[in-house]
């Protein structure tokens, strides 16, 4: 169908992100005029509100910003301040700190995976749609997010914005029972996390590979969750320290976010994808088997696909937090005490949907002089467009209800948390026919 | 009686939910917060018989309305409650529905917010639309 005029798809509320935010698609005849994915960015609102606390109070703080992910601004943020303080910690709390990060992947995984994207591949409203013709399955997700918000309880005291994490360590460590106790259900957790990568494998997908440059952290042992250098396929290889020489953040007149590009090459992917593809060969053996059963192999350059890549990642968190469970000691104090001096320090963590970097500069009483929040669905926000500009034009011919739907579809692959690194957002896909 | 008051203290007008949860600690109340994510909702409230939710909402109603309403009864005028999750206590409720979890007695008190910006000020409306809603709880238990 060859289609003539102006042509813009509008959907008003872009459901099923964690928040609200709006996107703009115009289409002149078949091609792709203009692409706006407009969202507002609460960190930058954290990042004032820090300065002049201590920084003792920055991870209850930065807790806050996200429902959804508060493990991820805690642990960047403590990353940081510990870099900036020379804080050398125990590796005993290390580990703890690798389980608490398995329980938020774990958690917000299977939200995603099952809650948030599964309707569309399976041509539901919503969840609840699918869950009166899918129960099982959605049983079964409520029961998986469960078992990732036990390790986030028993490690962060309390439901929302876990507050036991510190900087040097945590305020209270569990005892080795305690975190033994949790053995059974990550049991049946791994299983169910291999039955969710063969169900989410079974899912069609639209034919869209991209050729990305792709971002994630990478460690010599293992796959990653707190630290390494950050890497990418285009020769990217820095440490936390060097992020802002290679990154830039743009701003943009439609949205109060910032679009981050790697200076001298434009956008890029952080999150699930980027994290697989530069990682496949740090995955313990059942998750890169199941992946490969998958269909899975590196680069997995579509974006669809990424449903696919969170299940294996969350076979993966069950599998390295059976492993901390049974190397886990007490450490012999919770956390090292920290002196107040000066330092500025940077930190980047592996966010559930991509990588979370934070800096901050202390003065000699140990409070914030400043601090630099950049989220993960930031950094991804000029991909979406880009991507969407391309993927918009595959279907300029649809139906507009089918095109909108597809877009949406799209762009809830990027998991972007719309409520840490905006206020709510809309999505806007406006077409006007020829003829209009 | 199981009380949770769901939303996020640092998201201005949806904090009301956490702020009467945390009221009605303060009076010897056991209360519990949550985000207001639907999961999360399912599992608090699993194998609990009696049940009150306090979040923020969004309907257009005057700013500090406030709304009460019984989970069993049909949820279409509540649908846009302004929870900055994606699936909030209107979604929590009707996947309990479908899933026949949801508690004997669920009674939600909707206030409607004016600012759901970052920041910890509470509009004076819903300060004072908080307090009523501690006060209906408090007298719902000496019933």
């Amino acid at each position: 169908m060859t289609v003539h005029g102006t042509r813009t798809i509008r959907v008003d509320t872009l459901a099923r992100v964690e928040g609200e935010g709006s996107l703009y698609i115009k289409l002149v005849g078949e091609r792709v005029a203009d692409v706006k994915l407009k969202i507002y960015e609460p960190p930058r609102f954290f990042e004032a509100f820090l300065r002049g606390r201590h920084f003792s109070e920055v991870a209850d703080i930065t807790a806050r910003i996200c429902g959804i992910c508060p493990i991820a601004y805690q642990m960047s943020a403590i990353h940081a301040i510990e870099r900036a303080l020379g804080v050398r910690i125990d590796p005993r709390v290390r580990l703890l700190r690798r389980l608490f990060y398995c329980g938020e992947w774990i958690e917000s995984h299977t939200l995603h995976v099952y809650m948030l994207h599964a309707p569309d591949f399976l041509g539901y409203q919503d969840v609840i749609a699918m869950a009166g013709d899918h129960r099982a399955v959605v049983e079964k997700a409520l029961r998986l997010k469960k078992v990732g918000n036990r390790i986030v309880q028993l490690l962060g005291g309390r439901e929302i914005h876990p507050i036991s994490a510190a900087v040097g360590g945590f305020y209270k460590t569990p005892t080795k029972q305690q975190v033994r106790d949790l053995v059974p259900d990550l049991e049946w957790a791994l299983e169910a996390s291999l039955e969710t990568v063969r169900w989410t494998a079974g899912l069609k997908f639209p034919d869209f590979e991209q050729d990305y440059e792709f971002v994630a952290l990478r460690h010599p042992d293992e796959y990653p969750f707190n630290e390494g250098r950050l890497v990418s396929n285009r020769g990217l290889d820095i440490d936390a320290a060097e992020y802002e020489d290679h990154f830039a953040e743009l701003h943009v007149k439609h949205s109060n976010a910032l679009h981050s590009v790697v200076r001298g090459r434009g956008s890029y992917l952080v999150g699930p994808l980027a994290r697989f593809n530069l990682n496949f060969d740090k995955l313990p053996e059942v998750a890169r088997q199941a992946a490969v059963d998958a269909g899975l192999q590196p680069p997995v350059k579509n974006i669809f696909r990424s449903i696919v890549v969170r299940a294996v990642e969350i076979v993966f968190a069950c599998v390295e937090a059976l492993r901390v469970i049974r190397e886990y000691e007490p450490p012999a104090a919770p956390r090292v005490e920290v002196p107040n001096r000066i330092g500025v320090g940077q930190a980047i963590t592996e966010a559930p949907r991509g990588i979370l970097y934070h800096r901050y500069a202390l003065d000699e009483n140990g409070l914030i002089v400043t601090a630099k929040i950049v989220p993960p669905t930031s950094q991804n926000q000029k991909r979406i467009e880009d991507d969407l500009r391309e993927y918009a034009a595959q279907l300029v011919a649809w139906p507009l209800e089918e095109a909108t739907w597809k877009c949406e579809q799209a762009v809830r692959s990027y998991d972007p948390c719309i409520s840490c690194a905006t206020h709510f957002l809309k999505l806007v896909v406006e077409r006007e026919d020829a003829g209009n | 009686m199981l009380i949770i008051g769901c939303g996020n203290r640092q998201r201005s007008d949806d904090g009301a939910g956490i702020l009467v949860a945390e009221r009605l600690r303060d009076l010897g109340i056991p209360a519990e917060t949550r985000s207001g994510e639907a999961a999360d909702l399912i599992e608090a409230w699993r194998g609990a018989d009696d049940v009150i939710v306090v979040d923020a909402v969004m309907t257009g109603a005057p700013v500090g309305t406030v709304q009460a309403w019984d989970a069993r009864q049909p949820l279409a005028s509540v649908s846009t409650t302004a929870s900055t999750h994606g699936l909030g206590v209107a979604e929590a409720i009707g996947l309990a529905q479908v899933l026949q979890c949801l508690p004997a007695q669920l009674q939600v008190y909707g206030i409607e917010g004016r600012r759901f910006e970052p920041g910890a000020e509470i509009s004076p409306e819903v300060q004072r639309a908080i307090e009523d809603v501690a006060r209906r709880i408090i007298a719902r238990l000496s019933a």
